[in-house]
């Protein structure tokens, strides 16, 4: 009788149910659709379809002047947007040939690296939640307001935050954003160890976890992960130690490495990364130097209010900035950072006009989703969905 | 030990390849060529097993449309990393808009997969030998290639839109 | 001592043992105190969803508790983030699924009027396919705006009259979206 059952069969079979997982599946966390060819509950096969929030990102950037396309990328990882934001100045400046002063780049460093913190609590809350561990979720999202708090005190936005210009930040850190930042470093350690020990050693999350989803370091390498996902397999490729950008060589951090690829290694890796995170944001806050928070571009860093009514040239250079008539040069460059999902990179192809020619953007998520069929062949559904969001998938990314 | 930069790469292809590589240049310190796209295959190969530079990481596959050069209107756009080096190259291969087709980068590379297939439904480049070639982004009922320079970026469609008010 | 507030009872006549009230108000306060939302989330907006659902937020305090993933007992559809021209058909299908009464919020500019992203792929605002009963502006809106939204559709749905879903103009209405 038990030999019958479709889970013992090891005979060869030659019917297999669909399943249909998505587009709009709540498991799934963003609109990823795959149908799976399914042998009882073991997957066998697996077909992705994306494009499901396609929304032409690369079109409206050969449209639209250098300084508008920041809020085309704080779309991209939504999660993460000021990673974005800054990948893409940084983009711009080296096109430039900006140098921005050692305040800039601190400044960037601090935001980015909260911006990595809400970005891995997000992802790793969300496997608790998938694991029915919920108390997790609602535990860290406070504190993922709380950054958000910060980003609110910088720039004014929460999620989207369009936050810094080409060439520097758009004001200093006030002091309320100081306290606020110092408050976050003091009290979230505490939270953060007791949502550790929520998950992290606890034995039912551990044996449901381990071993799910795996991928080994060469196939990741042949996919072309980057970020967590690749770090989780054991390759310690890294943006901000391999080409740091943004004086990322004066902080000292580690890489954290997993062995085993799989849903474990990626959440702990995470763990791990958010701990790194706040070192660096410590090491930042405490060497901030003094100076300017802003480089010396007129033709691109917006003119205080006060001159732009008071100053003929400032009003000129901020007629020329807001109307997108700057001239950047000729050429092509490409730059890339680390990403809350891995190497975001920007392919940017400038005529001399007031747009980009071209603008591609190496989006993490998009390369390394593919490699999803694979890792969950012969696995369990339910182990699916965990190995879904633990590669933290996130669609706008995804489909630019 | 040599030491491993652009020259070095560049001697290296050249001394392989030879004509096959157009032009190269530097722009940004970043070691860029323009290859026979029928030889496509052949360099990321040779790049690939190369002992020094073990160039196996690919990190990125895009497409590119100059409208006014004729004969070489759509190229398609590699970027290749060595993780043991950190050194990159740029590759380049340009054709002619008539039936664009180059060899598919999937026997070496999975990742290129998704990236040659997003690069066909933005350009309509034609990559030979790939798996599952088809839009990837776009609906399938997509009648033509919405990155090429030609075709607008707004919904045609719309009926909402008044340019008067616009000035346009 | 509890601070919870409790709604107040429309309008009616009381004496002892009864209270006469009309059934259109008793069912609107029913409704409007425990709608079941289905999150449509795609893209951004659907993360600050998320914050809106979250401890800090915490969206159960207006009676929506119950996230509802199964559009078959839902009362209220989240239009949360872009809608692109392929999911344009999804959307639909999510919507016919949901049993009336039935009511929609687009969150978001792109939900709305398909916000910045006026290109070929993106649906210029879901009510291009469904109809929608309040729209939420912002890029993503603020947790508190979608609050205000799902405050402003609750007032809609106390108001509502019974009768309005076999009303001649409702069924115009979905005609013009070719749903019958």
């Amino acid at each position: 009788m038990i030999e019958s059952l479709a889970l013992n069969n090891k005979s060869e079979k030659t019917d297999y149910n669909i399943l249909n997982l998505g587009p709009t599946h709540p498991a799934t966390h963003g609109v990823f659709q795959n149908i799976l060819k399914m042998d009882g509950e073991i997957i066998h096969e697996t077909t992705s379809t994306i494009g499901y929030i396609h929304r032409a990102f690369e079109k409206i950037a050969e449209h639209k002047p250098f300084y508008q396309i920041t809020t085309l990328t704080d779309r991209l990882n939504y999660c993460s947007s000021p990673i974005n934001n800054m990948g893409w100045h940084m983009t711009v400046e080296k096109l430039l040939g900006v140098e921005t002063p050692k305040r800039v780049d601190y400044m960037r460093v601090i935001i980015m690296e909260f911006a990595r913190i809400a970005d891995h609590l997000v992802c790793n809350s969300i496997i608790g939640a998938d694991t029915g561990a919920l108390t997790g979720f609602t535990y860290v999202f406070q504190w993922r307001e709380k950054i958000y708090d910060i980003f609110e005190e910088v720039c004014g936005a929460r999620l989207t935050t369009n936050i810094g210009r080409i060439g520097g930040m758009e004001r200093d850190f006030s002091p309320a954003c100081m306290k606020k930042m110092h408050d976050f470093l003091n009290d979230f350690p505490k939270y953060f160890d007791e949502f550790t020990m929520l998950l992290e050693r606890n034995r039912i999350f551990m044996e449901r976890n381990i071993g799910v989803g795996p991928i080994s370091a060469e196939r990741a390498l042949n996919y072309g992960f980057t970020g967590p996902n690749l770090r989780a397999a054991g390759v310690d490729y890294d943006v901000r130690v391999m080409n740091p950008y943004s004086s990322y060589q004066d902080f000292d951090f580690m890489i954290p490495l997993g062995t085993q690829g799989d849903t474990y290694d990626r959440f702990v890796v995470r763990q791990h990364e958010i701990r790194e995170s706040l070192k660096i944001i410590k090491q930042a806050l405490n060497n901030i130097p003094e100076g300017k928070f802003f480089a010396d571009v007129p033709d691109f860093f917006l003119p205080p209010k006060e001159e732009v009514y008071n100053n003929m040239e400032a009003l000129i250079f901020h007629f020329k900035i807001v109307m997108g008539e700057a001239t950047v040069p000729v050429g092509e460059v490409y730059h890339s950072v680390e990403g809350g999902n891995g190497e975001l990179g920007f392919y940017m192809v400038s005529d001399g006009g007031r747009t980009p020619y071209r603008l591609h953007f190496r989006r993490p998520c998009f390369i390394s989703y593919q490699a999803y069929p694979e890792m969950i062949k012969g696995s369990m559904l339910s182990d699916a969905i965990l190995t879904m969001s633990s590669m933290n998938v996130i669609a706008g990314e995804l489909d630019a | 030990m040599v030491q491993i930069d652009n020259q070095y790469i560049l001697t290296e292809l050249q001394d392989k390849f030879g004509e096959r590589i157009y032009n190269s240049y530097e722009p940004y310190g970043l070691l860029t060529i323009e290859l026979d796209k029928n030889s496509i295959k052949e360099v990321l190969q040779f790049l690939y097993d190369h002992k020094e530079l073990q160039m196996q990481f690919l990190t990125d596959v895009c497409g590119i449309h100059y409208p006014q050069v004729f004969g070489k209107e759509l190229g398609v756009v590699y970027h290749v990393h060595s993780l043991i080096n950190n050194v990159r190259i740029r590759i380049k291969c340009f054709m002619p808009i008539e039936n664009p087709s180059i060899d598919s980068a999937t026997f070496l590379f999975s990742s290129a997969n998704w990236q040659e297939r997003e690069t066909f439904d933005f350009y309509g480049i034609n990559f030979i030998g790939h798996p599952n070639l088809k839009r990837i982004l776009n609906a399938d009922e997509m009648d033509y290639f919405p990155m090429r320079k030609e075709y607008p970026l707004e919904d045609g469609t719309r009926t909402d839109k008044d340019d008067s008010y616009f000035g346009r | 001592m509890s601070d919870i507030k409790i709604v107040q009872s429309p309008p009616n006549i009381e004496g002892p043992g009864f209270q006469a009230t009309s059934l259109d108000k008793i069912i609107g306060l029913a409704r409007a105190n425990s709608l079941w939302p289905l999150p449509f989330a795609t893209s951004c907006c659907g993360i600050e969803f998320m914050a809106t659902m979250g401890s800090n937020y915490d969206l159960a305090r207006f009676g929506s508790e119950r996230i509802s993933f199964s559009p078959r007992q839902a009362d209220v559809l989240l239009v949360a983030g872009t809608i692109s021209k392929k999911m344009g058909p999804v959307l639909k299908q999510v919507y016919l699924q949901m049993a009336e009464p039935r009511w929609v919020i687009a969150i978001g500019a792109c939900a709305s009027s398909g916000g910045i992203f006026d290109t070929y792929s993106v649906l210029q605002g879901i009510d291009k396919v469904i109809p929608v009963d309040v729209y939420v502006p912002g890029c993503p809106p603020r947790p508190e705006q979608i609050i205000d939204g799902i405050v402003k559709l609750q007032e809609i749905v106390k108001n509502e009259s019974l009768r309005r879903r076999e009303s001649d103009e409702y069924k115009a209405l979905l005609g013009s979206y070719g749903i019958q």
